[in-house]
């Protein structure tokens, strides 16, 4: 009982103190052209309850993270509880959800209104991002915060090459991976002695650089006004809008699955091993004979293939690109989806992408709080739930003991 | 007569004006067993990083035999360049990638003795297939060298102390290195564990045909181990020497128990 | 000449707006070694604190221009250090013991949070900032080479400086706070109490912060939610510049950082003020990470 007066003293006592720091911005309006004051009691009164409940939560969570119930492990599960992650890892199960997954996908675009094909198209472009950066940070360990630079490039490799060559869309595509590397690769000399969160950082002056230099080369890249009819991919003949809309939803499915299909592999490979020795204690792993150098260019530029890619989806997509796409903004809520969904993790980064692109869109009450969300989503990931929604889980290597 | 395998000429590491080592030679041959004491704070560690190329000596020559008994000066290369060269080493503050196995610990090690790359990653070829296979194979044998074998799919973490600094031992040896370099690798064990350890470095010593430096505090283990022995004192090297000779230096005596 | 001395003072104005934001950088970074990436937004809330509160006492009162000037600062200073101290309790203080990446993405948060706070309960447009200092009866706008504002910021700057070093110096709060950045687990041991010194250099940090903000409210005349941001960054580059962790480098990176950021624009290109500021921020990170008076820490193995 006491305990319940003592709590409830505290969440008053922080309802008050955000009342009153919340109290010139959250209530009062000053229209100096008009000279009227508007005083929004109300606001007050909101910040008031909701600050008294949620702290109450905030103090519970924090209590349990650092006393209470011992974290569930994924391996835990050998009481007979039921795991979706082990349900989904046996054969007979996994076939026939994957297959279902794929019909499911290849007849999503006659299933739904056209738009929703362009959203979903969307949305997996932003899988596309969220794998590309989790190779950089989730499995590299270096926090990239100009990663919109290297989608930009992308972009710009169709959009420029188009404009300049009457470049297709087919050509660009790979040209984009490789100007997406090779530019992941000289942004990455420079900052190779840069650790943890200088080189977030300098990564995130990069990406302004690069932006601004778009904005301002305007006789070569059109500035900021773009450049404007790019044309959509054709299959053969020119497609209509639908046509080309829903061939770029497949082309997006197919750019996914290499996606996972290569970074799984590079996983469990020596480079993946390098990475994760650097990511865990990088002066270790140099004294094993890992060239930190070159391992991070590769970290930089498998991580930049991806965004250059999308890069040149986004231009075929939007038929216009201008650097307004590539700001901080984009790069930030491409950390969101992977810190979000589960740094290092493929599925998670899937989950991450999705919601942080699908909720604004079909809640749209909700699309203004949108970066508002995003803000309290890494603040409430990195505090609670730093490894994500759903969790890596990292190949193990493991021998039996009969084999030698 | 062996042949020179690490020879230190007249070096010295200065950290803004403070001399952390100062003007050393020292040599070891193949074969040897070496150990580098003194007391704490002489400058044994700094030399060590120096040596592996963690810092970067500030004067003299540090150089290694190379693989056609070529002379390799190895200031300002890379610690990675220099494990290629064929100089492993062991961490003081134990440096074990925590989260990993003790095998996973041990094929790290072996990275630079592989060869796939991104395109053998992502197509998995025949060649790197067997790589692979092989890598698995050859870290288990390290480990059992080690008597880690039972350890193999524990993290490195969850291991007893002696076992961690074992496996600090058997990362390094994954290198296949010529020499190899102990940071104090006794330290925080017990009288049995130490006892054990001296067995494990003359034994790998004489199977593998390995030449080994070591710093160590324990003095019984320095005594029954080395062959040969330096002492440095406030970065200078005061005594030379068999450890006979070494342990009736009137100065090696002096820096231990003061005046 | 003249628009040369003009270049110089436009550059030291800028510095020292750089300077008054960069201190809080330097002295977080010092004590809790962490890029407090949200520090920008906080400059941003004092800017925006002195225009509401200011702006609802001279519609609703007949009180001098001064002494709403000398309120609205006060109001400024006290928000913004409440919200300084306040995100740190929330954001930042679970994370102490976390890698510091996972912090760093916490912050960046915390800056997402307060711009769209401000956004959605204010606007996101640009709001015009009536100055309230009146002007200087000895300068002749247009003549004279230096701006009343300016001739404010530029003053204002000193004393905040020379007040801040004293605190420093000579308070046992201060000597706390030296203690503290120098080695956490020793001034605890010697009875220093670590939350206080946090909180504290939170708030001292968001104090001078918030002046900058309305300093720089008054000389430019319009402000959005958004003003923070590239504010902050530009002081965490002086930051560096000057040496991360010490104040008389922060103050010395921004004087840098102004003056060139001044000169760039005038004598090269405006379009590429910007660009300047991270040029310099990779330049100095690639060839001298501790910066102009910082020192030089060799990592332990």
């Amino acid at each position: 009982m006491n305990k319940i007066i003592q709590e409830i003293k505290k969440s008053v006592l922080s309802a008050l103190w955000l009342m009153i720091l919340t109290f010139p911005i959250m209530v009062i309006k000053v229209n100096s052209y008009e000279g009227v004051v508007l005083w929004r009691w109300k606001n007050l009164m909101w910040i008031g309850i909701g600050t008294f409940f949620l702290s109450w939560l905030w103090r519970f969570l924090l209590d349990r993270k650092e006393n209470g119930p011992g974290e569930s492990k994924p391996d835990a599960d050998r009481d007979g509880k039921f795991s979706l992650r082990k349900a989904l890892g046996e054969r007979k199960v996994k076939i026939p959800t994957l297959a279902v997954l794929a019909i499911l996908v290849l007849a999503f675009p006659f299933m739904v209104k056209f738009y929703q094909v362009g959203i979903m198209t969307s949305a997996l472009m932003f899988v596309i991002l969220g794998l590309g950066l989790n190779i950089v940070i989730g499995y590299g360990g270096l926090l990239h915060l100009g990663y919109a630079a290297f989608y930009a490039m992308g972009a710009y490799t169709y959009g420029l090459m188009y404009l300049y060559w009457g470049l297709p869309f087919w050509a660009a595509l790979p040209l984009g991976a490789v100007s997406g590397a090779v530019f992941g690769i000289v942004i990455g000399v420079p900052v190779l002695r840069l650790r943890g969160d200088y080189l977030a950082i300098v990564t995130l002056a990069f990406g302004e650089i690069s932006r601004l230099l778009l904005e301002n080369m305007s006789g070569f890249t059109k500035g900021p006004e773009g450049i404007a009819q790019i044309p959509r991919p054709g299959f053969f003949v020119k497609l209509s809008l639908q046509g080309a809309t829903t061939y770029l939803f497949y082309i997006c499915i197919v750019l996914v699955l290499f996606a996972i299909f290569v970074i799984r592999r590079l996983e469990d490979s020596r480079i993946g091993r390098a990475l994760e020795a650097m990511k865990e204690d990088d002066i270790a792993a140099q004294s094993m004979g890992i060239d930190l150098a070159k391992t991070k260019l590769i970290t930089f530029a498998l991580g930049a293939v991806w965004a250059g890619m999308v890069g040149v989806v986004l231009a075929a997509k939007t038929t216009y690109i201008n650097p307004g796409s590539f700001t901080l903004m984009e790069s930030v809520m491409i950390l969101v989806a992977v810190v979000l969904g589960g740094t290092g993790s493929i599925p998670g980064v899937i989950l991450g992408a999705f919601l942080v692109t699908l909720i604004p869109e079909y809640f749209r009450a909700l699309a203004d709080y949108r970066m508002l969300m995003f803000g309290v989503a890494l603040v409430v990931m990195s505090i609670f739930r730093p490894q994500g929604i759903i969790p890596r889980v990292r190949k193990r290597y493991l021998v039996g003991e009969d084999k030698s | 007569m062996s042949r020179t395998i690490l020879d230190i000429n007249d070096f010295s590491m200065v950290f803004g004006g403070l001399r952390a080592v100062d003007h050393v030679d020292m040599h070891i041959d193949e074969g040897e067993i070496v150990a580098l004491i003194g007391p704490n704070g002489a400058g044994k560690t700094t030399l060590f990083n120096c040596v592996t190329g963690v810092y970067t000596p500030s004067e003299g020559n540090i150089t290694v035999a190379g693989p056609n008994s070529e002379i390799i000066r190895t200031n300002g290369k890379k610690p990675n360049k220099i494990t290629e060269l064929g100089l492993a080493r062991t961490f003081q503050n134990i440096r074990l990638f925590s989260s990993m196995t003790a095998l996973e610990n041990v094929m790290i090690g072996r990275h630079p003795k592989l060869k796939a790359g991104i395109f053998g990653a992502i197509f998995r070829d025949k060649k790197t297939r067997d790589e692979e296979e092989r890598v698995i194979v050859d870290s288990l044998k390290i480990l059992k060298k080690l008597n880690l074998a039972k350890y193999a799919n524990e993290p490195a973490s969850s291991l007893p102390y002696g076992a961690q600094r074992r496996l600090e031992i058997a990362r390094a040896m994954a290198t296949e290195p010529k020499l190899l370099l102990l940071d104090e690798p006794a330290a925080g064990m017990n009288p049995q564990e130490t006892k054990e350890l001296d067995d494990t470095i003359k034994r790998i010593r004489d199977e593998e045909g390995l030449t080994i430096l070591l710093i160590e505090h324990d003095m019984s283990l320095v005594m029954s181990l080395s062959e040969r022995i330096y002492v440095l004192d406030y970065g200078k090297l005061i005594a030379e020497g068999s450890p006979d000779v070494v342990k009736a230096d009137p100065a090696v005596i002096k820096a231990y128990l003061g005046e | 000449m003249k628009y040369f001395l003009q270049l110089v003072l436009a550059g030291l104005t800028k510095g020292s707006i750089y300077a008054l934001i960069a201190l809080g950088y330097t002295m977080v970074y010092g004590i809790i070694k962490l890029i407090n990436f949200a520090h920008g937004e906080i400059y941003m809330i004092g800017a925006f604190t002195a225009l509401i509160v200011g702006g609802a006492l001279q519609i609703t009162t007949g009180l001098s221009p001064l002494t709403i000037l000398a309120i609205s600062l006060a109001a400024a200073i006290f928000f913004s250090s409440g919200y300084g101290v306040t995100m740190e309790k929330i954001a930042y203080k679970p994370l102490r013991n976390a890698p510091r990446l996972t912090a760093l993405i916490s912050a960046i948060g915390m800056s997402l949070i307060l711009q769209n706070y401000v956004l959605l309960a204010q606007t996101s447009d640009f709001l015009p900032f009536r100055s309230m200092i009146p002007n200087f009866p000895f300068l002749t706008p247009g003549k004279s080479l230096v701006t009343t504002t300016q001739l404010v910021i530029l003053i204002t700057t000193v004393v905040v400086m020379v007040i801040l070093t004293l605190l420093i110096k000579f308070t046992r709060t201060g000597k706390a706070m030296r203690a503290t950045s120098q080695d956490k687990v020793m001034a605890q041991l010697v009875g220093i109490d670590i939350n206080k010194v946090i909180t504290f250099t939170f708030a001292v940090g968001s104090a001078t912060a918030a002046i900058g903000g309305v300093l720089i409210a008054n000389h430019t005349g319009q402000i959005n939610f958004y003003i923070g941001f590239l504010a902050g960054i530009k002081a965490f580059v002086a930051a560096v510049l000057g040496g991360i962790g010490s104040i008389p480098g922060a103050v010395l990176g921004s004087l840098v950082l102004g003056m060139t950021e001044s000169f760039g624009a005038g004598y090269i290109s405006s379009a590429y003020e910007d660009v300047f500021a991270f040029i310099i921020l990779i330049l100095i990170l690639i060839f001298k990470p501790s910066g102009l008076l910082g020192r030089n820490e060799i990592e332990k193995v």
